[in-house]
């Protein structure tokens, strides 16, 4: 974390020099962002602050040094908390209707009541639902293509706890680190994904 | 509950700009479940409605609420006598016709780029003695009620009929805000890590079956004003575009928006902006 501030506080340097030759427009926004926004139900208008991966994604327009992106990546995947048990396979059928939900963490949602996944707003993932989004891509045969490995299980659930892990300016959010999952409902999408009785990975 | 309600408008009294941001605590619509999450399989549906749409559009319900509309601009009267016949949409005292398309846009004597309904609202307040308080009570339509000031902006917005979309970017401020709202397009936070890019920032991409236009570029930013205000056949009321943005930065996971605030303005002036040169087409239908 002590790194991650390092870099951050480096490439607002560079920030700083830049904004003083061109206006800087982006922290007029964030600051415009914070008069206008206010506090609705659990979406607090703290949300409106941007943590070290967001800054430094929203001032590369996604596209950061390649040092500082596997420096922040790293830092991201060690913040990754793995069951004590080992186990990171749940259950496929309870993963299935956490991906089909797009509930979670909205001003309409309610505090105290867990969300989904919000999967299939944005891949396609078992044969029979057809409506699916695409911004993800297909993660349709996503076991049979990768082998329920150890290693895979292990990616897999690291990626839904924190997809800035692998890719730090990734559409995808960082369901375990924002604690928009649980880890028993990472597990069970985990399952979704690779356990060989899944229909995503039925032949 | 009501002592923070009193509070608050005691505050919003004493400074107008203040006013503008105040958040009130008391019950707003409760917004349409996340279209994404509605429905599993909208495949079917999505046609369906197509063709619906298709039949309806050749008898639009939005020209029941341009009617309430005109008839609100034509004929009410304020406390003092004054009209809406006063109102400057940019274009001069009373003129309607294609100023929907011309904003936002520098109004000099409020010292503010305004948003077409935020213009209107202001109109309203000032002319026809509607309560600010009021309007940001109920600040978008649903099955009960849809509200006057949505009406009359749907009114000034079919007066622009087939007309192009032209936003000015002369004056400074009007330059700023288009930057402005760039940058917020842009700008990532909140739980699930979501900028307004985040789903409208490539071509061709989907949430479940809805299409989301890539709004950074002119052919389809246009999406962001055509059919808009609209009527929405499941529920039967108009929606605004400053609906639209408070129900997208809801689905972004951010806090709510202050209804015609700065932000959303931008957001518009900069959407729009990119649209311009299309022809508008006038109020639509929106499922
Ligand atoms: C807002 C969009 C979005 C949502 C919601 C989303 N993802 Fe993703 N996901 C992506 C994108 C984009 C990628 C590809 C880029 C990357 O790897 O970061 C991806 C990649 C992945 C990968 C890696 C695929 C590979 O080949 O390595 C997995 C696994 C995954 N997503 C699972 C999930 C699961 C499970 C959920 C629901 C809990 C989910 N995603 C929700 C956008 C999303
Ligand atoms: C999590 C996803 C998501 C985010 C983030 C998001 N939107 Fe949307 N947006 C949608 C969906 C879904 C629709 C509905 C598309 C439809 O009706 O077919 C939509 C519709 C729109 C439309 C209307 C398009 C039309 O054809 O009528 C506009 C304009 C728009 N969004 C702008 C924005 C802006 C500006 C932001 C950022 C403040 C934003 N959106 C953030 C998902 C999102």
């Amino acid at each position: 974390m002590n790194q991650t501030i390092v870099f951050l506080a480096a490439s607002l340097a560079c920030g700083a020099v830049l904004a003083d030759e061109i206006r800087d427009y982006r922290a007029e926004a964030a600051a415009m962002l914070k008069r206008d926004f206010k506090t609705k139900g659990i979406a607090t208008a703290d949300r409106l602050h941007e943590d070290g991966v967001q800054a430094i994604c929203n001032r590369t327009s996604d596209h950061p040094p390649k040092a500082v992106a596997e420096r922040l990546e790293k830092d991201q995947l060690d913040g990754v908390r793995y069951p004590a048990d080992g186990k990171l396979m749940g259950d496929w059928k309870a993963g299935e209707k956490l991906a089909q939900s797009g509930r979670g963490m909205t001003w309409s949602d309610k505090a105290g009541v867990p969300g989904g996944g919000n999967c299939y707003n944005c891949h396609q993932i078992g044969p029979q639902e057809t409506s699916f989004g695409t911004i993800g891509t297909s993660l349709y045969q996503y076991g049979k293509l990768r082998g329920n490995t150890p290693e895979t299980q292990k990616y897999t659930y690291a990626k839904i706890w924190n997809a800035k892990a692998f890719n730090l300016c990734s559409a995808m959010p960082r369901f375990g680190h924002a604690g928009a999952l649980t880890e028993a409902q990472i597990k069970d999408l985990v399952a979704l994904l690779l356990d060989p009785q899944s229909p995503v990975n039925s032949k | 509950m009501k002592q923070r309600l009193s509070t608050l408008l005691v505050a919003a009294a004493m400074s107008a700009a203040f006013a503008v941001h105040a958040q009130q605590p008391v019950k707003k619509p409760v917004p349409p479940p996340a279209k994404a999450a509605a429905s599993a399989k909208q495949g079917g549906i999505t046609a369906e409605f197509e063709k619906f749409r298709e039949v309806l559009e050749e008898d639009n319900p939005a020209e029941l609420f341009e009617a309430r509309g005109e008839d609100i601009w034509k004929h009410k009267k304020g406390p003092d006598g004054a009209s809406m016949a006063q109102c400057d949409l940019g274009l001069g005292a009373g003129v309607v016709k294609g100023a929907y398309v011309q904003m936002p846009r520098w109004f000099a004597d409020v010292g503010q780029v305004m948003d077409a309904e935020r213009r209107v609202v202001h109109c309203m307040v000032k002319y026809l003695g509607y309560k600010e308080e009021d309007i940001r009570k109920q600040p978008f339509s649903n099955v009960n009620k849809t509200p006057d000031h949505v009406s009359v902006i749907t009114y000034v917005a079919g007066q622009s009929r087939n007309l192009k979309i032209a936003a000015p970017q002369k004056h400074p401020k009007e330059k700023e805000t288009y930057e402005i709202g760039k940058e917020i397009f842009a700008y990532r936070a909140g739980p699930y890590d979501f900028s307004c890019a985040t789903c409208h920032g490539e071509d061709g991409k989907r949430i479940r079956t809805q299409d989301l236009p890539n709004l950074r570029k002119p052919d389809q930013a246009i999406r962001a004003y055509q059919g808009w205000p609209g009527y929405r056949m499941t529920g039967g009321f108009m929606l605004t575009q400053q609906w639209r943005m408070n129900d997208c930065f809801r689905q972004q996971r951010f806090p709510e928006p202050g209804y015609l605030s700065d932000s959303i303005t931008a957001l518009l002036a900069y959407m729009t902006a990119t649209a311009n040169g299309q022809v508008y087409k006038g109020p639509g239908i929106k499922r």
